[in-house]
C-alpha cells in the first residue's frame, strides 16, 4: 500500500477512535482525565514490554491499558481522601506514572526502540515498512492496529450509545433506572486507555488528546444534537490528519504535531464562525439586540415629546443626538434602522414622527 | 418494625442510617408513605431531603436500615418508581432536545441496547403535551427557562408511567405557570392512586399543596397527615427557635 495513503489512514483512524469517545468525554468534564490516561500509558507500555517483551501483542495492550485504569482509580482514590482537589489530584498521579516510565526506559530500555521523543508525540513516519501479514496479503502493522481499536470503539458507541447518553446526560437518572453507570464509565475509561496504547507510535502521550477532544469541542459547537457532534468530530478529525499530513511534508516537519495543529485551526476557526455559538455570530447578535433596543428607545422618546411646545428641539433630526447623548453618526443609524422598520417618518421640518407602527412599538415597550 | 409488614404503605423506611464518611445524614429514620398521599418533605438545608429522596432510589448506601417499596427492595421494584431530580443536577448545555430527555424515560423499561421507537415517541410527545410545552418538543434544552426545564423533567417522569412519584425541589426557580402546571399534575396523578413524595422548601405552600408532610431534620421529627403534624411546634423543633417569622401563617 501507498505509504502516505497508509500514514493517512492509520492516524485517520486514530482520529475515528477519538472522535467516537471524545463527546461523551467532554461533556462528562473527563477532557484532563483523557490527557492523563495517555501520559500514564507511558508505563503501562514500559510495563507490558518487560512482561511480554513485545509491543503490540494484545496482552501487552491490555496490561499497559490496565495502567489508564490504574490513573483513574489513584486519581479518585487521592480525591476522596478530601485532601486534594480533583484538578490537582490528577496533576499528582499521571506525572508520577509518566515519570517513573521514562526513567525506567531511559535506564533499562535504552537499546529498545521506545524512547522518549518518541513517547511524547510518536512517529508515524516508519510505519508503512513495518507490516505483517494479514488476510494474504502484508499489511502495515499500525494499521492493523488502529483499524482494530478503531472497530471496537464503533461497536461499543454503537450499541451502548442510548445508555452513554443517558449516562453521560443524567448519571443519577440512569442508576435509578437499574443501568450501571459505574460499568459504562469503567468500560469508556478502558477503551481510551486501549486507544491510547494503541496509538501511542502513531501520535505519542502528549498529542493523544488533541485527537480526542478537540474535534469533539469544535462539533459541540456546531450542532445541537449528540448524534450530529459524533459525526461532526469524526469528519474534523479526518479532515485534520489529511490536511496535517500534507502541511507537515509541506514544511517537513513532525506529522502528528502538524495535525494537532490543523486541528487546533480548524477549532479556532469553528470558534469564531459557528452559525449560532460563534464568537462572530454572538458579536453580531449582541449588536444586533443593542440596535433594537435604540430604535425602541428613539421611538418611546418621539412618543413622550410629540406635540410637546419643546418638541421642535427634542425631535429635530440635527439635535434629536444631543437629547439622548449619542453621537450624532450613532443617531443618525439608529434613525435609519427605526425607519427601515417603519417605525418612523421624517416629517415637515425635519422633525421625527412616528407611523402607526412605532406608535404602537413604542406604547407595547412602555406596557 | 410495624411498618415493614404494613401493606398499606407505598414506601417504608426502618431504621435508615446513612452518612457521609462519618458525619450522619439522616440518623435512624422511620417513615411510612400510605398509598396515594401526596406528600411534602421539609426541613432546614443540610437536614438530608434529597438524601432520603436518593436513599429511597438506591443511589446511596445506607449504613443501616431498610427500605421497602411495596414491601420490597427497590431494586426490584424499579419500573413502579420515576424520579425528578433537582433541575441544577444536569449540564443543559448538552447537545439534545426536550423531546429527547423525555423521551429518557422510557430507557427504563427498555432495558440495555434496545433503542425507543416510533411509539415511544409519541409517547413523550403526549406526555410533552401533558405538562403544556408540546410545542418545544425539538427546542435545544438550554434554550428553555427553568420552569420548561422543569416541566420537561416533569414529563419524562410522567413517561415512566410510575405507581410512585419522588421529586426533588420542583418548584425552585419556577415561574408561576409552571408552579400551577406541576400542581395540577400532581393533584392529577393523586386521583389516578399515585404517591407522591416531594421535597418541598417554601412553608408557606406546604399545607396548601400538600395531604400530608414529613419534617426532618437528620432525625426525622414528625410524619403524618397535615392538620396534625404540620405544627408550630415541630417546625420550631426542625428549624430551631429563630423559625417564628417563617411560620408567623400559622396559628400556633
Amino acid at each position: 500500500m501507498d505509504s502516505a495513503l497508509t500514514i493517512i489512514l492509520i492516524c485517520s483512524l486514530v482520529a475515528v477512535s477519538g472522535a467516537l469517545l471524545g463527546p461523551f468525554l467532554l461533556l462528562r468534564r473527563m477532557s484532563l482525565m483523557t490527557d492523563a490516561i495517555s501520559h500514564s500509558i507511558l508505563f503501562g507500555i514500559v510495563i507490558g514490554f518487560l512482561l511480554f517483551n513485545t509491543l503490540d501483542s494484545l496482552p501487552m495492550i491490555l496490561a499497559a491499558s490496565a495502567i489508564g485504569i490504574l490513573t483513574v482509580v489513584l486519581t479518585e482514590m487521592l480525591f476522596k481522601t478530601g485532601l486534594v482537589r480533583e484538578d490537582a489530584a490528577i496533576g499528582m498521579v499521571f506525572p508520577a506514572l509518566f515519570s517513573i516510565g521514562v526513567i525506567i526506559i531511559s535506564r533499562f530500555l535504552s537499546n529498545v526502540h521506545i524512547d522518549i521523543d518518541t513517547a511524547l508525540v510518536g512517529e508515524v513516519i516508519w510505519a508503512p515498512f513495518d507490516t505483517i501479514p494479514f488476510l494474504g496479503g502484508e499489511v502495515a502493522r499500525g494499521l492493523v492496529i488502529t483499524g482494530a481499536i478503531a472497530l471496537v470503539n464503533l461497536a461499543f458507541v454503537g450499541v451502548f450509545y442510548k445508555e452513554l447518553k443517558l449516562v453521560t446526560f443524567d448519571s443519577a437518572l440512569a442508576s435509578s433506572l437499574g443501568f450501571w453507570s459505574g460499568g459504562l464509565t469503567f468500560a469508556l475509561m478502558t477503551l481510551v486507555s486501549v486507544t491510547a496504547v494503541g496509538a501511542f507510535d502513531a501520535v505519542g502521550a502528549v498529542l493523544l488528546v488533541g485527537f480526542m477532544i478537540v474535534p469533539a469541542a469544535a462539533a459541540y459547537l456546531l450542532t445541537e444534537r449528540l448524534s450530529v457532534m459524533i459525526g461532526l468530530s469524526l469528519v474534523i478529525g479526518v479532515l485534520g490528519c489529511v490536511i496535517g499530513y500534507y502541511a507537515a511534508l509541506a514544511i517537513d516537519t513532525s506529522i502528528s504535531g502538524m495535525m494537532v495543529t490543523v486541528l487546533g485551526v480548524i477549532f479556532a476557526l469553528v470558534l469564531i464562525f459557528a452559525p449560532q455559538r460563534g464568537l462572530l455570530a454572538g458579536m453580531l447578535r449582541r449588536r444586533r439586540q443593542q440596535w433594537e433596543f435604540a430604535a425602541r428607545l428613539l421611538v418611546i422618546h418621539v412618543l413622550n415629546h410629540e406635540g410637546q411646545p419643546n418638541e421642535g428641539d427634542e425631535l429635530a433630526l440635527a439635535t434629536v443626538n444631543q437629547h439622548l447623548n449619542w453621537s450624532p453618526a450613532y443617531a443618525e443609524q439608529i434613525v435609519q434602522r427605526a425607519r427601515q422598520r417603519g417605525w418612523l417618518d421624517v416629517a415637515s421640518g425635519r422633525l421625527l414622527a412616528l407611523t402607526p407602527d412605532g406608535r404602537q412599538i413604542a406604547r407595547e415597550t412602555l406596557a | 418494625m410495624t411498618a415493614s409488614v404494613d401493606t398499606t404503605a407505598a414506601i417504608s423506611v426502618n431504621d435508615l442510617t446513612l452518612a457521609y464518611r462519618e458525619k450522619p445524614v439522616l440518623w435512624d429514620i422511620d417513615l411510612a408513605v400510605p398509598r396515594g398521599s401526596l406528600m411534602a418533605v421539609v426541613g432546614p438545608n443540610g437536614a438530608g431531603k434529597s438524601t432520603l429522596i436518593k436513599a429511597i432510589l438506591g443511589l446511596l448506601k445506607p449504613a443501616s436500615g431498610t427500605i421497602r417499596v411495596y414491601g420490597k427492595p427497590y431494586q426490584e421494584q424499579r419500573r413502579l418508581v420515576a424520579y425528578v431530580p433537582q433541575r441544577g443536577t444536569v449540564d443543559w448545555d448538552f447537545p439534545t432536545d426536550a423531546l429527547d430527555v423525555v423521551l429518557m424515560g422510557s430507557y427504563g423499561r427498555l432495558g440495555w441496547v434496545r433503542r425507543p421507537t416510533k411509539s415511544d415517541r409519541d409517547a413523550a410527545m403526549e406526555c410533552l403535551g401533558k405538562v403544556g410545552m408540546a410545542s418545544f418538543a425539538d427546542r435545544q434544552i438550554s434554550q428553555l427557562s427553568g420552569g420548561q426545564q422543569q416541566r420537561v423533567f416533569l414529563a419524562r417522569a410522567l413517561l415512566q408511567n410510575a405507581d410512585i412519584y419522588l421529586m426533588d425541589e420542583p418548584f425552585v426557580g419556577v415561574d408561576a405557570t409552571t408552579e400551577h402546571a406541576i400542581l395540577t399534575l400532581m393533584r392529577e396523578l393523586q386521583s389516578q392512586g399515585k404517591t407522591l413524595v416531594v421535597v418541598h422548601h417554601d412553608l408557606e405552600t406546604v399545607s396548601e399543596y400538600f395531604d400530608s408532610v414529613a419534617i426532618l431534620n437528620v432525625q426525622l421529627i414528625a410524619a403524618g397527615p397535615m392538620n396534625t403534624t404540620f405544627t408550630a411546634d415541630n417546625l420550631r423543633q426542625a428549624y430551631g427557635p429563630r423559625v417564628a417569622s417563617k411560620i408567623a401563617f400559622l396559628k400556633p
